[in-house]
């Protein structure tokens, strides 16, 4: 039961580390993360279907979700309209071009087939299959997590960070934005419908509604994230954000296992997870008022003592 | 160095709020020139170097930069030859980033790949950079900008754009914000660059007396024109008060005029 979490949270965490990407990273409220997740869940099952191979499949999941945070970029970009507006754009044409993609269905399963999910326990036979499946996974999140931490320490990952910081010092120093913005994106988007690839192995089938919430369940794990620990450094944050991931996935397992205690249904982990991210938001706000306000004695309290040592040097000399 | 002829921006042209910003300008800044320019607000300063540096496209006329046509060039393509100081000294700096992180992103121009440029060689060069500041940033490479006073972001941000090895600087009021003792540090600061460097600069300031102090040349402008243009021996013995003379005379001559037009 427990392993079930973990792998859970694992696969959302991948997610996770696509919306902190666009979010947080590049600065640009993204919404295509909606449509991307099950266009990933989609392709990756159409192609396991069509044996075409698990590592291709999920490489063509993620080729999707770049071409659909490439599109994102492009029409904000070109359209110069608001992340926000394109996003939603991309998104609301995704939802047409899933269906297109499972073959005008709504729903397709992954049964009797070969997953990464029916693999796992084969591979790594040495434990129980349910320990096996958190192994497997673990392995891939960590060498998503490796490649993601090594790419923002390139030049060309740093100046995407800083894009996000500051878009005129990066047309300054003669880069185009338009440009990193669309490397950003795609790589969100990828890693985004990489997740809803694996989701859909896990889970045994795709839907055209997968994605639906995603986002605020993506913010929701950054900013459970950033209540573990403070840092600036790019392996640190994406830590940071795996652990949130888990750490949401279990708060809504616990609401839906204990949640009829309080006439709880799985309806109503929407409405949790909203109310989620708005607690984080007033504890972010008070906590850093309240640094504020501690950073401000501390300033009185050092100018109030070199004050005094400089009247004690005064009747001193 | 940089030729502007006929240089002319109508914000909102055809509607009420129509807005002659420039008009008909010429200006030519040679090689290593240093060029002071004072004026009003809404004289077109400002306006001037959101021109050259491309930040709004032109309404007529032409800017040639060092040699090419770069009227209608994007802003990013002519920052390969200008780089450019704000007053805001957040405008220079990514505030979430780390003082190595935004100089590793300042030590050249151009796209980026996916090299990891940032090793020990590069920090101990970044601390030796930073070391010329004198104010203790050379110990704080992994803190982030944000925490930095606006002084030293601004001496950060001056060092970060001549580490990108510019051939000419805008210097828009970068003093302006800080108070006495930072705006003189940042001043040496910028001096000592330009001649090390050999910078040719425009800079836009308020301050009478730097506009007098620094530099070989003078420029006034007013109403989106040049309307005074003092070369290097007529700037020698000028004072403040002299300044202010000459601006109130040529002033004078506009009001004498507009009553001609209203007389006749």
């Amino acid at each position: 039961m427990l392993e079930g979490i973990f792998v859970d949270g694992l696969i959302f965490s991948i997610m996770v580390i696509g919306v902190l990407i666009s979010y947080r990273i590049l600065d640009f409220a993204d919404l295509t993360c909606d449509g991307s997740f099950a266009t990933g869940a989609a392709v990756a099952t159409m192609a396991i279907t069509s044996k075409m191979g698990l590592a291709t499949a999920l490489l063509l999941a993620s080729a999707a979700g770049a071409v659909a945070g490439t599109i994102t970029a492009a029409i904000h970009n070109e359209l110069k309209v608001p992340g926000l507006l394109a996003g939603i754009l991309t998104m609301t044409m995704l939802y047409s071009i899933n269906i297109r993609i499972l073959g005008g269905r709504a729903n397709v399963p992954l049964l009797r087939i070969e997953t990464l999910y029916t693999k796992f326990p084969t591979v790594f036979g040495f434990v129980n299959s349910s320990w096996a499946l958190l192994i497997g996974t673990l392995l891939i999140v960590i060498f998503v997590k490796t490649l993601v931490d090594l790419f923002f320490r390139t030049d060309l990952g740093i100046s995407i960070g800083a894009l996000g910081s500051n878009e005129q010092m990066i047309v300054s120093l003669g880069i185009s934005p338009k440009v990193l913005k669309i490397i950003g994106m795609a790589l969100s988007n990828a890693l985004i419908a990489f997740s809803g690839g694996l989701l859909a192995q896990y889970q045994g089938f795709a839907d055209a509604n997968l994605g639906q919430g995603m986002v605020v369940q993506g913010l929701a794990a950054i900013m459970i994230g950033e209540f573990l620990f403070d840092s600036n450094k790019i392996s640190f944050i994406t830590l940071r954000v795996v652990l949130g991931a888990i750490i949401y996935k279990a708060l809504m397992f616990l609401g839906r296992y204990y949640g009829y205690y309080i006439n709880l249904t799985p309806s109503d982990l929407r409405l949790l997870t909203g109310i989620l991210v708005i607690i984080s938001l007033i504890i972010a706000q008070t906590r850093s008022a309240a640094s504020s306000a501690d950073a401000r004695k501390k300033a009185l309290k050092r100018s109030k003592e070199r004050f005094r040592a400089d009247k004690k040097e005064h009747r001193d000399a | 160095m940089l030729k502007i002829e006929q240089l002319s921006k109508v914000f909102y042209p055809n509607t009420v709020n129509e807005k002659v910003a420039i008009e008909d300008l010429d200006l030519n800044v040679n090689k290593g020139d240093f060029i002071t320019i004072v004026g009003s607000n809404g004289s077109g300063k400002s306006t001037l170097f959101n021109l050259i540096a491309g930040t709004y496209p032109v309404t007529g006329g032409k800017i040639i930069l060092d040699g090419k046509d770069v009227t209608n060039k994007a802003e990013f393509k002519r920052a390969f030859t200008i780089g450019r100081i704000f007053q805001d000294p957040t405008k220079g700096t990514a505030a979430k980033m780390s003082i190595e992180d935004n100089m590793i992103t300042a030590h050249k121009k151009g796209m980026r790949g996916l090299r990891m440029s940032l090793n020990s060689t590069m920090r101990t060069h970044f601390k030796e950079e930073l070391m010329q500041l004198s104010m203790g940033l050379e110990d704080r490479l992994k803190d982030n900008v944000g925490l930095l006073s606006g002084g030293q972001r601004q001496a950060l941000t001056l060092l970060m754009t001549v580490l990108s090895r510019p051939k000419m600087v805008l210097l828009d009021e970068h003093t302006a914000a800080l108070d006495p003792r930072n705006a003189q540090i940042v001043m040496d600061l910028t001096m000592d660059f330009i001649k090390r460097y050999n910078l040719t600069t425009l800079m836009v300031t308020h301050n009478m007396q730097h506009a007098i102090d620094f530099g070989n040349r003078l420029i006034m402008m007013d109403g989106g024109s040049v309307i005074l243009d003092l070369k290097e021996e007529e700037k020698r013995d000028l004072t403040v008060a002299k300044l202010v003379r000459m601006f109130k005379s040529i002033k004078k001559k506009d009001y004498a005029s507009d009553e001609g037009l209203l007389v006749t």
